[in-house]
């Protein structure tokens, strides 16, 4: 198998379980007690109150396509193994994620309802990407 | 109290942006250029300039870089800093440098930027969370952002491609004009841009800024330093700035940006309306955020900034001139240098430099500086008095 060259996530404090979810094939977010919203990414206090009264998780993974790109010719060479589509997927739950949509490029309509996936790139890693669902 | 009437430019200095990078060159070798060319352009000495905003080159970053460079140049500021808002630094040096006159603190600030394109391979980011959450996925550089915010005002507005090549097009008309523009030798049309290399869905390769090297500078005075200063003085009437995300990811919203609380800011200082400005130097690192600056700026309706683009000639003799030097499509990207090349090509234009391309009568300004994904948002309006 090849090496895989693309640039890993380092998980902080903050996000370690965000990270360790994904590995279980789980998406979990952040939900803050105080004003009640989903948070992605995950953060010290919550962005939009400032509580630190924030509890992990289990969403649904379903959301939809925000918005996306093609990235036929990519700025870094550690992408450059051919055309990508790079997504905005706005969860059900309501944040918003960037993440790798795996679908036809004829497929591709924004609105389009999307499921997540999760992709284990490396034995320590693992990417949480969606497809149509 | 507001940064009205307090300060004005009063000389710039500009360099015609290459896509090479000679090894003979450094950031602070082109920088010694500008100041020296910016002093002699204001008419002033070395040591009337007690401010100095700088912009931090890619190329040679550094610690503690104001004072480094400072030292290089021998200059001996009561104010030094670097600004890091991206490509919103320029506009943003701009009113900082007001600021510091109006408190007093300095009489004349130089704003400096100039970079080598040595960049080559995008680096990765280290802002951790960018690092974290956005690289993984292949969202390096800038172009994907851009391209995302096109396909979604596409798929709200109905925007089109061809809508948006007008920018790229009309644009080149004004840097036929201009012999310091990177790409000022041959005329665009639509299907030009349309024909060339898709990059990132939806955006083609002429809708998308060069990176060049290159640089330019503008000295901000005093009123008392202004009415002995070469040029006619171009003052700085309103000024805004605002941020709201960093990865465009996480913005409000794809579509519409935060140049609207900025260009608001500014036009409520100024107190002009906005169908008195005479030119519109809108930050273009693509064609996109042209239609996106027309709309939160206020020239045409939210979502119209299509229309509005096919509508008008944005060309310098056209009825709504827009980036007079070509744009930084056009003039090309020599790093924090494209943003100021807006800011530069709004002072030459009401001083009455604009030469070939001279927008008549030419009296306010409209600026836009640009930082991120549409993340940091600075706007200034510009006036030279009769």
């Amino acid at each position: 198998m090849s090496e895989y060259i693309k640039p890993l996530p380092k998980p902080s404090p903050t996000s370690r379980p965000y990270w360790e979810a994904a590995k279980r094939h789980e998406l979990q977010l952040q939900h803050c007690g105080a004003c009640g919203g989903f948070i992605y990414y995950p953060r010290p206090r919550c962005p939009n109150c400032m509580s630190d009264n924030l509890k992990w998780e289990r969403v649904s993974g379903r959301g939809k396509l925000y918005s996306y790109t093609i990235v036929r010719r990519a700025s870094t060479r550690s992408f450059a193994d051919g055309p990508y589509v790079l997504a905005i997927v706005e969860l059900d739950e309501g944040p918003h994620m960037t993440t790798n949509l795996i679908a036809p490029q004829e497929q591709l309509k924004i609105g389009m309802p999307v499921a997540v996936f999760f992709d284990d790139v490396t034995p320590e890693h693992t990417l949480v990407k969606f497809k149509p669902a | 109290m507001s940064l009205k009437n307090q300060a004005a430019a009063i000389g710039f200095a500009e360099l015609k942006p290459s896509k090479d990078a000679p090894p003979d060159i450094t950031p602070l070798s082109l920088m010694a250029r500008l100041t020296a060319e910016a002093i002699a352009d204001a008419g002033l000495e070395k040591s009337d300039i007690d401010g100095f905003l700088v912009g931090m080159p890619s190329a040679e970053p550094g610690f503690i870089y104001p004072a480094s460079a400072a030292e290089v140049l021998g200059l001996n500021p009561r104010m030094l800093n670097v600004v890091d808002i991206g490509g919103a630094s320029p506009a943003g040096m701009i009113w900082r440098a007001a600021a510091a006159i109006q408190s007093g603190m300095c009489s004349a600030v130089i704003c400096l930027v100039a970079d080598l394109n040595r960049a080559g391979d995008q680096r990765v980011p280290v802002i951790s969370v960018q690092r974290e959450f956005e690289s993984p996925y292949g969202n390096i550089g800038a172009n994907c952002g851009y391209a995302m915010i096109a396909h979604r005002h596409m798929y709200e507005y109905g925007t089109t491609p061809q809508q948006m090549a007008k920018v790229a097009v009309d644009q080149r008309k004004n840097a036929l004009k201009n012999q310091l523009a990177a790409f000022g030798d041959k005329p665009l049309t639509i299907d030009d841009v349309l024909n060339s290399r898709m990059i990132v869905d939806p955006l083609h390769l002429y809708e998308i800024v060069s990176p060049c090297s290159g640089g330019s500078a503008v000295i901000i005075a005093s009123p008392e330093v202004a009415k002995r200063a070469k040029n006619p003085p171009v003052w700085l009437l309103g000024a805004g700035e605002y941020s709201n995300h960093a990865s465009i990811t996480y913005a409000p919203s794809l579509t519409e940006s935060p140049i609207k609380p900025a260009a608001d800011a500014a036009f409520k200082m100024a107190g002009v309306d906005r169908k008195n400005i005479d030119l519109v130097c809108p930050y273009d690192c693509y064609t996109i955020t042209v239609l996106v600056t027309f709309e939160d700026a206020g020239f045409c309706k939210k979502g119209q900034g299509g229309p509005f683009a096919a509508e008008h000639d944005l060309s310098y003799a056209g009825d709504f001139p827009c980036n007079t030097h070509g744009g930084q499509l056009s003039f090309g990207q020599p790093g924090l240098g494209g943003g100021m090349s807006h800011v530069v090509e709004g002072v030459r234009q009401l001083m009455g430099r604009g030469e070939g391309r001279q927008v008549k009568d030419a009296a306010l300004a409209y600026v836009n500086g640009n930082g991120g994904i549409m993340s940091e948002q600075v706007s200034l309006i510009l006036e030279r008095r009769s």
